[in-house]
């Protein structure tokens, strides 16, 4: 077969040469259409004599899977660069601003009541709610606090107001959660471990008060529980909320419903400023507990002589300004959405013993 | 109460240092809120004499001095006039902290000359105002230090002062004897006695003494005499001293005495006049009515009942609260009647509540005052007045008698291990008992226990038991491990609507949604606005009017926020709160809630053009999403004709059936933003989590899914309707054409007006067909299409679009 190298040649340079995908198309129909020059010299092959064919027919077909091969890449090459030339046409300025997504947050005193109420639930306490607006009974005087006591005039209580001709003592605004510790007695009897976080209420308000704030009540009673498992507890407690070993410190205190009653100090250290917790040598207070006053178990129909527990109060706020270094107990009521987001969590960040809390 | 160390140690025998008292007092239960030492103050300054003193060569009125000081003789220029050979000194060296000036001293240079420290006046050091000169000691040695020679001279101006906290049951400690009690049991030292002697009267008391039969309950012991012939005036160096540094102004001789027992031993006194009396002293209920000048200058005015002290001319003092005017001690005073009586606690209490006087003799006589120690302080307080003013005493005179308090109380000494968790011995139990006045007595583990005169608090056996673990001290007390009430991983505890609440406010912030806690009493008028504000939700006495009725819903407190926040330059807003609104006054009438609010856009101005005003479909989608997470039935139905504070057309209740509302949500009426101060439209919604419903069955599993192998069908459908025909109408009506095999209808398009003409609309239907069993044929579409036209037709009256 005469030319061939130089048939090859030629395809080859004008495959090469093409520009795009409709000259390659004409291209692929003038080499290997019906009437393709290829094609052509491939029906001549039927009048080779059996040897001329034999040398001519691989030939040939070597030629036109070279140029099929070529015609194949070029067609890749020619789409590739099209593409280029489009995703060069499609360039964005990616720092432009994503769209708008609101981020939420989960208000301290919530976190902090979940991280409590998490810790306290692996130790097998339930969670208790009780009314707000609470009669003087279950306020006061279930709790050992008779009407005279002096401890009623210093707990600056909020009264609600009496229509005239109601004759009965005001209700309160409950001044602390125990009232809980009466009304759970009342509805489930002992054995009892409970804690009740929620508001309270008290007619002060300054740089450290407010007329409102949050409070955790703590109840466990048994048959032979003692202020020492109170203290294990409490110990368990802030060592697993600040993430650190904390140490407690109990001094005798009173509070009408427990007896013995003690004020629990944490240790702390004060460097440059801020408190530090679970480190140096100084005390912050944070809670009044005791063992539960036969008084009060008798209110809440418990039998002093059966059963005996502890108690504690602990204010919700103030642990977390102490955990989260929050300085300013007033502006967790502002709703003042810079401090909102700034003292806030994700709504993922549920607390549990597992993950930390 | 403050007192200071050098008066408690007229009680107690200690070699205890201040830091040791101070801990224990506070171990002990009567907590030491303050201790002012001035020793701690003056430590760095020493004794030192001055040997000479020259003009200074370019100040008329300074000297350099030469002064001889324990580091040697050191060259001090001084300003003061006094300044001059000879005289002994306090030295600051360069490096000591002067409180005075507030200044830490160097060596420095004054006009050219080199000063090497600085010779102090006394108010350089704080101990009084006196800024004439330098101090100069009568006596004292070179390189003493300035406090011993103080503790030697002066001891008042070293005396530590300690202001401890007094919890309402301890009314013994309100005395510094009863302190040192304390601080003895815990083996701080040794108790003092305190035993008075009485004073032989030298005549009949000229003042005789009643109480009415029906006061006798109130104010059963009231005992005094006469002391004639005293010359009073200011008192004593040492007592006034005693009286400052506690925070009591000194005022005479006599009234100070009967200030100095109130501190000293709890025992109020009270000292008339006897010149400027009429007759006896009687104790009487007030008729009402009666009023009374009392030593404060004010005026009270009795009502029926008050206890009061009266002579022939009328009512003199308030029993156990305060003196009056017209009888009171001056310094002219030569005849005095001394007043020991016992007065009701509760009684005290409740006339001191009422005439709203707060005064050391109230505070004392509602805590409870020894009624043993009537008399004994009678006499105790005669001999003071007596080596202080001089004059004879007379008899006693008394009407009544101590109430009986005797009483005792069996303790288990086994029960005090095992309510405190220490194993405090029975013996240990008996001594703590016993150095605190009790007496215990008894074999085998329970103990007799009588209870002194002084603790009134204790009443029962748990009292003991504080006794016994306050002193034996809880700072001992070594935790113990409470074991699990169950063994194994523990329960879940919350119940379903506590999970609820937790899901409700988990979703409203992944929702983008900033939770606010607001206060749960807001102004009346804000409250009015929500169906709120009546007398019955209302505080007797608010921290402010602002604060004065309890919120009947959240709203107004978010809404609060949101103005707060818009008057900040805040404007977009997304907040929520999950609390308890309250319906009445009575306890347990409060709900909880799940409040959003939605103000401003949905972001700030971007490029992308997405930047819109929040409106009612931001705030349903909200709603919907967080009624999912609690739990609510996927199917609800949208009515109208929630509460007024919602735009009348823009809201809907969330329902299932009439009577069952979830919540509302929508935009607020413009009447009431206006009204909260909130700028701009506001969308908001209210869920009530305890009227979802409880799911049935506690069970985790889920059923099987269903996920049919047959292609769905989607078709669309559009309806020209009247304007006021709802939506979901037209799916309902859609929705029950072929229950089987229709198992969506979606709303894809709304038009209103236009080409349709005024009042109609056209509402898009996509209705999707999920054939179970085979592939739907084109026939079997366009009957269940038919159908739906039909159905769509007859319950709106709406045609096809065509």
């Amino acid at each position: 077969m005469d030319g061939l190298d130089q048939l090859k040649s030629d395809w080859l340079a004008r495959i090469g040469a093409a520009q795009d995908e409709s000259t390659l198309e004409d291209l692929r129909v003038g080499a290997l259409g019906k009437k393709g020059d290829i094609s052509l010299r491939m029906r001549d092959l039927g009048a080779m004599s059996p040897e001329q064919r034999q040398v001519a027919g691989p030939a040939l077909n070597a030629l036109k899977d070279e140029v099929t091969a070529a015609l194949a890449a070029k067609k890749a090459a020619l789409g590739d660069a099209a593409l280029d030339e489009r995703l060069r046409a499609e360039w964005l300025d990616v720092t432009l601003p994503a769209r708008h997504r609101r981020q939420g947050t989960i208000h301290p005193v919530s976190q902090v009541t979940e991280e409590v109420t998490a810790i306290f639930a692996d130790m097998g306490f339930a969670v208790a709610e009780g009314p707000q607006i609470e009669t003087d009974w279950y306020n006061f005087d279930a709790l050992n606090i008779p009407g005279h006591h002096p401890a009623r005039a210093e707990m600056d209580t909020f009264y609600t107001h009496r229509a005239p001709g109601d004759d009965r003592p005001p209700h309160v605004l409950r001044t602390h959660t125990s009232p809980v510790q009466i009304r759970y007695m009342e509805a489930h009897g002992a054995p009892i471990r409970v804690i009740a976080p929620g508001r309270v209420y008290r007619a002060d308000y300054d740089q450290t008060h407010t007329p409102m704030f949050h409070q955790v009540e703590g109840l466990a009673i048994d048959r032979d529980i003692s202020m020492a498992n109170l203290k294990w507890v409490l110990e368990s407690f802030f060592s697993a909320y600040f993430g650190t070993a904390v140490r407690t410190r109990f001094r005798a205190s009173h509070f009408p419903f427990t007896e013995p009653s003690a004020e629990v100090d944490i240790q702390c250290s004060w460097e440059g400023g801020t408190v530090k917790v679970g480190e140096g040598n100084d005390w912050l207070e944070v809670l009044g507990s005791g063992m539960v006053h036969p008084k009060v178990l008798q209110a809440g129909g418990v039998d002093p002589d059966l059963w005996q527990g502890f108690a504690f109060g602990m204010g919700i706020d103030r642990i977390a300004m102490l955990k989260y270094g929050i300085p300013d107990l007033r502006a967790f009521f502002d709703s003042d959405l810079r401090w909102l987001r700034h003292y806030g969590f994700s709504a993922l960040q549920v607390p549990a013993v597992h993950s930390g809390v | 109460m403050k007192f200071t160390l050098s008066w408690l140690k007229d009680h107690l025998d200690t070699e205890a240092t201040l830091d040791e008292i101070t801990e224990a007092l506070t171990d002990l239960g009567l907590e030491v809120e303050g201790v002012e030492d001035p020793a701690a103050r003056l430590a760095p300054f020493t004794i030192a004499r001055i040997q000479s003193a020259e003009q200074h060569p370019d100040a008329d009125r300074l000297r350099v001095c030469m002064v001889e000081t324990d580091d040697g003789m050191k060259q001090i220029v001084c300003g003061a006039p006094n300044a001059r050979a000879g005289i002994t000194v306090v030295l600051a060296k360069p490096g000591d902290y002067v409180p005075g000036i507030d200044t830490t001293l160097a060596v420095g240079k004054i006009r050219g000359v080199e000063s090497h420290g600085m010779m102090a006046s006394e108010r350089e050091l704080e101990l009084s105002d006196e800024h004439g000169g330098i101090i100069e000691l009568p006596s004292g040695t070179v390189g003493q230090k300035f406090t011993d020679w103080l503790a030697a001279h002066d001891p008042a101006k070293v005396d530590p002062v300690i202001e401890i906290a007094i919890t309402p049951n301890r009314q013994d400690a309100l005395g510094i004897h009863g302190i040192a009690r304390d601080l003895a049991a815990r083996g701080l030292g040794t108790l003092k006695p305190h035993d008075p002697q009485p004073v032989q009267g030298r005549f009949p008391c000229p003042v005789a003494v009643t109480i009415d039969a029906d006061t006798l309950e109130v104010a059963p012991h009231f005992a005094g005499r006469v002391i004639r012939g005293v010359k009073n005036g200011p008192s004593p160096k040492w007592l006034q001293d005693r009286l400052r540094a506690i925070g009591l102004r000194p005022i005479s001789a006599l009234v100070d005495v009967t200030n100095y027992f109130t501190y000293d031993m709890n025992r109020p006194l009270h000292v008339f006049d006897v010149d400027k009396m009429q007759g006896g002293l009687r104790v009487h209920r007030a008729k009402g009515g009666e009023t009374l000048l009392a030593l404060d200058g004010k005026t009270y005015s009795l009502r029926a009942g008050h206890t009061l002290i009266s002579d022939a001319r009328g009512p003199e003092s308030l029993a156990g609260i305060m003196g009056g005017e017209d009888t009171g001690c001056t310094d002219d005073t030569v005849t005095v009647f001394l007043e020991s009586a016992w007065w009701d606690p509760v009684h005290t209490a409740l006339t001191g509540r009422d005439l709203k006087i707060h005064s050391d003799a109230r505070y004392r006589f509602e805590r409870g005052v020894d009624p043993d120690y009537t008399l004994p302080g009678l006499e105790a307080a005669t001999r003071m007045i007596l080596d202080l003013c001089g004059g004879e005493a007379s008899d006693v005179v008394e009407a009544g008698a101590a109430p009986k308090t005797a009483r005792s109380y069996s303790l288990d000494t086994r029960r005090v291990v095992s309510l405190v968790g220490m194993d405090i011995p029975k013996a240990e139990q008996v001594r703590i008992l016993t150095s605190l006045g009790f007496s215990a007595t008894g074999a085998g583990d329970t103990l007799e226990v009588w209870v002194p005169s002084w603790r009134r608090d204790v009443q029962g056996e748990a009292d003991l038991v504080e006794e016994v673990a306050r002193i034996r001290s809880l700072t001992q007390l070594e935790p113990k491990p409470m074991p699990r009430a169950t063994a194994g991983v523990p329960k879940p505890v919350l119940t379903p609507m506590q999970m609820r609440e937790r899901m409700a406010r988990r979703t409203a912030a992944a929702l983008g949604y900033n939770e606010c806690v607001t206060y749960s009493f807001i102004d009346r008028a804000a409250a009015a606005l929500f169906g709120g504000g009546s007398d019955a939700v209302m505080l007797e006495n608010p921290i402010s009017a602002d604060l004065s009725h309890m919120r009947p819903d959240l709203l107004p407190g978010l809404l609060r926020a949101a103005a707060r926040n818009q008057a900040r330059g805040m404007m977009d807003l997304a907040l929520f709160e999950v609390g308890h609104a309250f319906h009445g006054g009575e306890p347990g009438e409060q709900h909880l809630q799940v409040a959003g609010l939605l103000v401003g856009h949905s972001g700030p101005r971007d490029p992308h053009g997405a930047r819109r005003a929040v409106d009612v479909f931001d705030i349903k989608a909200d709603a919907e999403a967080i009624l999912a997470a609690m739990g609510a039935p996927a199917k609800v139905q949208i009515l109208r004709g929630g509460p007024d504070w919602w735009h009348p057309g823009r809201h809907g209740v969330i329902s299932l059936g009439p009577q069952k509302r979830l919540g509302v949500f929508g935009e607020l009426h413009p009447k009431v933003l206006k009204a909260m101060d909130v700028k701009g439209q506001a969308m908001a919604f209210v869920l009530t989590p305890a009227d979802i419903p409880l799911p049935k069955a506690a069970n985790a599993s889920r059923g099987a899914v269903e996920m049919a192998g047959f292609q769905a069908v989607e078709r669309d459908f559009a309806f020209v309707v009247d304007a006021q025909t709802e939506a979901a109408v037209l799916v309902n009506a859609a929705a029950g054409a072929d229950k089987a095999l229709i198992a969506e209808v979606r709303v894809f398009d709304e038009f209103i007006g236009g080409a349709l003409g005024e009042g109609r609309k056209s509402i898009a239907l996509s209705v999707r067909l999920q054939p179970r069993d085979r592939t739907l044929t084109e026939d079997e579409i366009d009957a269940v299409a038919a159908k739906i036209v039909d159905k769509v037709q007859k319950a709106t009256g709406g045609l096809l679009r065509g």
